[in-house]
């Protein structure tokens, strides 16, 4: 039978299926973090258990930390205790954790892949929503609450139903100065906050095969702003480029084993969809968002729709957004002045990110209002990024280069936006309080926040390159 | 669980998502308690002050109790975070209703004895229009039967559950027990995958 991508890996995994209920999934891989770990610890000593599997687990410390001085001790005391808990709770369970001073710490999303230890063909949980970051590589990767945080460490498995399955096709090519990140906030404004609930989004077509993994990887992580469960690519020549020889992935013979089991993991040409689209790539233009959840986009040379032309049940809650944002309906996007610019977070602080910020800014100046934090992924691209000299480059632009972690993205350290100020961020959510109490945030591509640095205002790429 | 008559809070926005129903700065704690003091924090008090509560929010306002949340479609939405469950059930609730929730939270609240409730978007713009015009609306909803019904006027819906799920909450059974007791069968899986 034709099988998808998906269900290849699905029943793969399968332990046993409860009459009438969910399955029981097995995990090759779980990450956890500071934030949403210490309880299923706690849970774990309750109940006397220890982790089944610990060598299948990998920590990492993110949210909460610092990005300046991580040298010193985290100056926040819940932020400290709770870093200093997954500390404990590692050692006490033996799991292997990458923490605030160790050369592979970072963002959980971003050193999964750069380790190697995420692998086509593989499940993997943590206890994070843009844990479909992964699926970039062909994995299924989703994100899971505490208590399932707790049961796959006690049982190395998870109960799902299985989700209802969708292609998103992006065929042709992309316009230049359009990147990954403009398809994937196209592909939400289109089917909105909660288009694909249910839905386990397969992306596919002639502008993803083109896209790097760095590129993939962005388009995966914001499945979850649809509402999907997760976003999958069938690995290829790319993928198997990019994982190769890095520090976890198989060597010598287990890797020729690997690579040909990974080239059996594609969608069939029979199989079936519950649902498909086709997105013309060359229609994607840069986009920005204007509201207060990731569907509420606009193509940068359109104006925030008119509220005519939204459905009489939605206008409230338009209008409540658009106050928040202080901002009018039907006014253009393009010339918004922004006071902050965030280039950081799972979605976009990756070292190809950080490339094209860099060779974009090269000889430029930050507009003085402005105020930018570039915040890469990890130690791993702070580091590339300084063999590379892109550190100079963005110092030179009047860019802040700060320490890897979640810092804006969610402001749970000291990296808040103020009240009421402007941010343009390459983060995946501009939800009221995201970046910081009444905190305003556009999200946008990197290519265009940098653009956003240097004119001070929402500007079209396009006309710059 | 197995019946609840209450009356409810109704909050009509729609997308609410796991930010606003526990900011992150409040996810640094390490229990699972205490976490319903901070429920929707920055909707409840201006400046982040608890000395000055919103008046126009729902939470605030004396006339609208119990133990049911009514709240726009597409709730949960947005992060991983049980928090949001654990905010919503330690400030007392046991049930939400809505007319669409994010898949994430809908099985941490199920994880958490929380049980939500899909109605069709008509039942509940009819549900909110009636606790505008009554806040003393009783509303039952029974578990055994699936059933949300308004109690005044006897109108009611049927609600879905996948039956696993429904066993789990009528009888107070955790998966994580129901996972430790077929570690053998887990086990046998590796050692076949392997
Ligand atoms: S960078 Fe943002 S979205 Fe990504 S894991 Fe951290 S907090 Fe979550």
């Amino acid at each position: 039978m034709a099988k998808t991508l998906f269900e290849k890996i699905w029943d793969r995994h399968i332990v046993k299926t409860i009459e009438d209920g969910p399955s029981v999934l097995y995990i090759d891989r779980h990450f956890i973090h500071e934030v949403t770990s210490p309880q299923a610890f706690n849970g774990l000593r309750k109940r006397g258990m220890k982790v089944l599997r610990p060598a299948q687990v990998v920590a990492t410390a993110d949210h909460n930390v610092p990005t300046i001085q991580q040298h010193l001790p985290i100056r926040e005391e819940l932020s400290r205790k709770q870093v200093e808990m997954l500390v404990q709770n590692c050692s006490d369970f033996g799991i292997e954790l990458y923490g605030l001073g160790h050369p592979y710490q970072g963002i959980v999303h971003v050193i999964g892949p750069e380790l190697g230890v995420t692998l086509p063909g593989m499940t993997i949980v943590c206890g994070d929503s843009h844990t479909s970051t992964h699926g970039a590589f062909g994995t299924i990767a989703f994100g899971i609450g505490t208590s399932e945080v707790e049961m796959a460490l006690a049982t190395q498995c998870v109960l799902q139903s299985k989700p209802k399955l969708m292609r998103i096709n992006i065929d042709g090519q992309l316009q230049k100065g359009v990147l990954s990140k403009d398809i994937i906030l196209h592909v939400i404004s289109l089917l909105s906050a909660s288009g694909a609930t249910g839905y386990f989004v397969e992306y596919a077509g002639e502008a993803i095969r083109n896209l790097s993994m760095e590129g993939r990887m962005t388009i995966c992580n914001m499945s979850i702003e649809m509402g999907a469960r997760g976003g999958l690519i069938a690995p290829d020549e790319t993928t198997f480029a990019y994982v190769k020889n890095r520090t976890f992935t198989p060597k010598g013979t287990d890797w020729e084993n690997a690579l040909a089991d990974w080239h059996t993991l594609y969608t069939d040409a029979d199989a079936v969809f519950d649902k498909e689209l086709h997105i013309d790539a060359a229609e994607i233009e840069p986009m920005v968002t204007y509201g207060t959840n990731p569907g509420m986009g606009t193509g940068i040379s359109q104006h925030i729709p008119s509220l005519a032309s939204i459905p009489l049940n939605e206008q409230a809650n338009f209008n409540k957004s658009l106050q928040y944002m202080g901002l009018r309906d039907g006014q253009p996007i393009k010339g918004q002045p922004v006071d902050f610019v965030f280039i950081g977070s799972c979605t976009n602080s990756r070292i190809e990110d950080l490339r094209l910020v860099a060779d974009f800014v090269k000889g430029k100046k930050k507009a003085d209002h402005v105020e930018v934090w570039i915040v890469p992924g990890s130690k791993q691209v702070e580091q590339a990024a300084m063999d590379e000299g892109i550190d100079k480059i963005l110092m030179d632009a009047g860019f802040m280069l700060r320490q890897p972690g979640c810092s804006a993205c969610l402001g749970m350290n000291e990296d808040k936006i103020p009240a009421g100020k402007y941010c343009i961020s390459t983060s995946n959510r501009n939800f009221e309080g995201r970046q910081g109490p009444n905190a305003r945030t556009l999200l946008a591509s990197p290519l265009t926040a940098a653009l956003a640095a240097i004119t001070g205002k929402v500007n079209d790429i396009r006309e710059y390159i | 669980m197995k019946q609840i008559r209450s009356t409810a809070v109704p909050i009509r926005d729609e997308n609410i998502d796991t930010d606003q129903i526990i900011p992150a700065r409040f996810l640094k704690a390490t229990s699972r308690d205490g976490f319903g003091k901070n429920l929707f924090r920055d909707w409840r008090y201006e400046n982040d002050n608890e000395a000055t509560p919103r008046k126009d929010f729902p939470l605030n306002n004396p006339k609208w109790k119990g133990d049911i949340l009514v709240a726009g479609k597409n709730f949960g939405c947005g992060s991983s975070r049980e928090h949001a469950a654990w905010a919503i059930r330690d400030h007392g609730f046991e049930v939400v209703v809505s007319s669409f929730f994010a898949d994430i939270f809908r099985n941490n609240a199920l994880n958490n004895f929380l049980l939500p409730v899909q109605v069709s978007e008509d039942f509940l713009q009819h549900l909110f229009d009636t606790l505008d015009a009554d806040p003393a609306t009783q509303i039952d909803v029974d578990l055994e039967q699936q059933t949300i019904r308004i109690l005044p006027t006897g109108e009611q819906e049927h609600f879905d559950i996948n039956p696993y799920k429904k066993t789990c909450m009528i009888n107070g059974y955790d998966d994580i027990d129901f996972l430790i007791s077929i570690l053998p069968d887990i086990e046998a899986f590796e050692k076949k995958k392997s």
